[in-house]
This record gives C-alpha cells, sequence and structure tokens, in this order.
C-alpha cells in the first residue's frame, strides 16, 4: 500500500502509520545528495506543509508532508548518510514515520500507475 | 525540482554527444550546456585523480591583431602584456576606471595574433566594452570574434598530460602554449584551467570537435558538466563572475593583487595602485562550515557580535573536503581563524574564516618550464 505525491514524495501505509520518503525519480533528478534537515518526533504538520530540506550539490529543495501528521520516528541513518536517498531511497532512505488522526489525504494521492505516468510526462 | 528550459538556448558544437550521451542539460549564459553526465561527486572526483573533459565552447573567443594590438589591449587589463611573449599566456580581466571587474580571461599570445578568451555569460557585454574603446587603437587594431569557428574543450586531472602528449607537452609550462593532434586535427592549447589540477584547455575547429571529443572518451576521459566544473573552481578558489567578480570588485579585494602588475596606464590603475597601498576595505575569504548544511549564495554571514557583515558569493559541498565550503567578501578585519556564523534558514551555522584555496594540488608532478 503505497501512494505518490506529485512532489514527488511517498507515503508507504502501515496500519494508521504512513513512512514517508522521496521517490527515486526525485533522487534521480536531485543528483548527489550531501544534505537532509527532517523534523523532531513530536511535530504536527498539515497535509502539504513543508516538513524538511534535501539539498544536493547545486540545489536546495523542500520536502512537503503528503499526509497530515504526526511525526513519531525519524530515520537518523538518513540524516548521517545523506547518499542512503541515491542509494535506497524507497527503503533504507526512508525518512520520518507520522501517525494520522485524518488519513483522508491518502486517498487522494497518486497510485503507482498514476505516478509513473506522471514522471513519464517529465 | 526540474529546471524549466524557456527560451530557445544556444548549443555548442558538442551538443549531440552531451545529449546523446544521457547527460542532464541546464540553461547556464543563454546556452544548453551538461551539468552532469553520471554525478557531480563522480565527476569531480574523476578530476581530482584521474582526468576530465569539459565542453566549454560556450566561451568566446576574441582575435585581437594589428600592430598595437598589445600596446591597445595592455590599456584595458591589469596584466602586463609587454612581459607576455609569443607562446604564453595570462590570467587577466577587462577592469574599469573605478578598478571593478567587466570580465575576468585568458589573453594567448600566438605569433601574429592575441587570443582572449572570455565568458559565455560576457560575450555580449565584452564585445560592447572593446568595441568602445577601439577607437582608442586609431586604426592600428583589428578585432573579430571567432567564436563560433572554435569548440573549447578543457582537459583537466593529474593524468591530462600524459594522456595528451604526443611529443611536446613536456615543454609546456604552466599558462604555455602549445598544439596537440587530436584525431588528426590540428589543436592550439593553453596549459590552463579551471579546476585546480593539471591540464590543458584545447581549442578545436568546431566542425572537428565531436572527433576530438570523442577520441578522448576513448581514451578514458571522463565527460564532466557544469555541476563538477563550479565545485573543483570553487575548492581551488577561482572566482567565477557574478559570484566573486563583478562591476564592483576589484582584483585587489578578490586576492588577485599577483595579477596586477601593468606598469603602464591602464583603466583602474589608481585605484588598483591605492588599495595595493593602504589595503583593502574587504576582502574575499573563504569560510569552511562545521555543520553539514551547505551555505548557498546570499546567505547572509554573522558577526559573533550579530551583526551582517556579508554575503555568501558562492556556497556549495565540497566533494574533496567532505563539507561545505563558501567565499564571501568580508570586512578587512575578519582574517583566518575567526569565526563568524552563516545564516542557514532559521539557524546559525559557526563557520570559520581561512585563506584561499580550500584545495591545493600534491606537487606530484615536476614542474617543467620552457627554457
Amino acid at each position: 500500500m503505497i501512494r505518490f505525491a506529485t512532489s514527488h514524495e511517498y507515503a508507504r501505509k502501515e496500519g494508521d502509520r504512513f513512512r514517508v520518503g522521496i521517490t527515486p525519480f526525485a533522487s534521480e533528478q536531485l543528483g548527489d545528495v550531501v544534505y537532509v534537515e527532517l523534523p523532531k518526533v513530536g511535530r504536527a504538520y498539515a497535509a502539504g506543509e513543508e516538513f524538511g530540506v534535501v539539498e544536493s550539490v547545486k540545489a536546495v529543495s523542500s520536502l512537503y508532508m503528503p499526509v497530515a501528521g504526526t511525526v513519531v520516528e525519524v530515520n537518523d541513518p538518513v540524516v548521517q548518510d545523506p547518499g542512503l536517498l541515491n542509494t535506497d531511497p524507497m527503503d533504507r532512505g526512508w525518512m520520518v514515520v507520522i501517525e494520522s488522526a485524518d488519513p483522508s489525504a491518502y486517498d487522494a494521492l497518486l497510485t503507482e500507475d498514476a505516478y509513473q505516468t506522471e514522471i513519464a510526462s517529465h | 525540482m526540474t529546471e524549466t528550459i524557456a527560451a530557445p538556448l544556444r548549443q555548442t558544437p558538442l551538443h549531440d554527444r552531451h545529449v546523446a550521451s544521457g547527460a542532464r542539460m541546464v540553461g547556464f549564459g543563454g546556452w544548453s550546456m551538461p551539468v552532469q553526465y553520471t554525478s557531480i561527486i563522480a565527476e569531480h572526483q574523476a578530476v581530482r585523480s584521474a582526468w576530465g573533459i569539459f565542453d566549454v565552447s560556450h566561451m568566446g573567443e576574441f582575435k585581437v591583431s594589428g600592430p598595437e594590438a598589445r600596446e591597445w589591449l595592455g590599456c584595458l587589463v591589469p596584466a602586463n602584456l609587454e612581459a607576455l611573449s609569443v607562446g604564453h599566456a595570462v590570467y587577466t580581466m577587462f577592469t574599469r576606471p573605478t578598478g571593478g571587474v567587466v570580465d575576468d580571461l585568458i589573453v594567448y599570445r600566438f605569433a601574429d595574433h592575441l587570443l582572449l578568451v572570455v565568458n559565455a555569460a560576457n560575450r555580449d557585454k565584452d564585445w560592447a566594452w572593446l568595441q568602445r574603446h577601439l577607437p582608442e587603437a586609431h586604426g592600428q587594431v583589428t578585432l573579430e570574434d571567432v567564436s563560433e569557428d572554435w569548440a573549447l574543450i578543457a582537459v583537466q586531472g593529474p593524468s591530462a598530460a600524459a594522456s595528451l602528449e604526443r611529443g611536446d607537452v613536456s615543454a609546456t609550462g604552466s599558462f604555455g602554449i602549445t598544439t596537440f593532434r587530436l584525431a588528426g586535427i590540428d589543436c592550439p592549447a593553453g596549459r590552463t584551467g579551471y579546476t585546480g589540477e593539471d591540464g590543458f584547455e584545447v581549442l578545436v575547429p568546431a566542425d572537428q570537435a565531436a572527433r576530438v571529443w570523442d577520441l578522448l572518451v576513448a581514451e578514458g576521459a571522463s565527460p564532466c558538466g557544469l555541476g563538477a566544473r563550479d565545485t573543483l573552481r570553487l575548492e581551488a578558489g577561482l572566482p567565477l563572475y557574478g559570484h566573486e567578480w563583478d562591476d564592483d570588485t576589484t582584483p585587489i579585494e578578490a586576492g588577485f593583487g599577483w595579477a596586477v602588475r601593468n606598469p603602464g596606464p591602464y583603466l583602474g590603475r589608481d585605484v588598483h595602485v591605492r588599495q595595493k597601498a593602504e589595503g583593502p576595505a574587504r576582502r574575499l575569504r573563504g569560510l569552511v562550515l562545521e555543520d553539514r548544511a551547505p551555505a548557498r549564495e546570499g546567505y547572509e554571514v554573522v558577526s559573533p557580535d550579530g551583526e551582517v557583515v556579508g554575503k555568501v558569493a558562492s556556497g556549495t559541498f565540497s566533494p574533496t573536503l567532505g563539507h561545505p565550503v563558501a567565499t564571501a567578501y568580508l570586512p578587512a578585519g575578519f582574517v583566518p581563524e575567526q569565526t563568524v556564523s552563516i545564516r542557514v534558514r532559521e539557524r546559525l551555522v559557526p563557520a570559520r574564516v581561512v585563506a584561499l584555496p580550500f584545495y591545493r594540488r600534491p606537487a606530484i608532478q615536476p614542474t617543467r618550464r620552457t627554457p
């Protein structure tokens, strides 16, 4: 169970929690990631709100929360080794886990097929 | 996250090669240029450890000839062109009467003419500047824009010279000029570059550029994009126009007092001489961040008293050093080993002031100079 935002974050449904990261397409577009700034556990976000920053050698990009929720886990290894976002963005390169009281935004996100169609136009 | 290319961009003679190899193309100074082929960090490391090639054909080439070519140009730059012998090149700048910099360039002295290589983004500005001063030559100088005749390939890295060697490279010292025969084509080249490594910048007739590029790739050179060019030049402390250089910065402020050695009259001389004697009010400094967050152009530099004392001119993550580095013009009182802060979004990140460059190549090659 996974859905995608047009801003290239994914939300993987795990019960009433969502594991959030960026897609391989985003990682490829960024190039070598050298810095990631993630929120602390306990911060709450609305859907679409900026929750962090990822920087490649050349550029700074914002991260947007695909579903409203409160951060319950942060992936420290990806902060220590931002290269994980290039090598394994969907698995070891996850960013945060959120707990959502209002998961309605999830259903509005793109399915895998719809996301693939979306990025094929780039 | 993707860059949108709106206006029609100019293409270099190697454009098809870049697209075919899957390079990511971006707009730069009105040109469609490769920013990376594989990875900026991998390309950067290829140049530091072996050799890489850069298409810099977007740069402009102006030919200056006539009996008073050197005398005329010598009134526009702080370099001592009287001391520039045939077969040598010099790094210099067009300077304004105020001492500021119109553009930086390399002047190559060939037997019967000078060739000026200028920045892509400043081609029109430089051409207008030269045209404006041409009447001062009283018809004794001919100025031609030969940019379309030439492709320019920078071949850089510790293996560059040995790889290009077809006979007489060892006789060519730093900033010397030679001719390489590559893929059967004679290519004038200067032992110059913009990476902090040894290497050459090779002029190739535009219609032959792809053959020479293919040869160098076949011989093992890594194609490198503008992304690596920027991280390499910044580590090496080399200024980029629009960042470290502009119409209001002087060579003295930028730490290029060594390049100001024209004994005759030239535009901006009074300002340069005074700044050299009195010391400039501000200086270009390196900043080493004690944090992983890169400082970017425009970020504020803050003194220990909390006062904004400058802005970041260039900032990136240094692949060789493994941490972020930046440059900024700071008041003269800020000297190496002092600590300042850089405002990165809402945080103040400590940064150490250092002298440039951040990186100096190991002195492994024997020094070779023309007698």
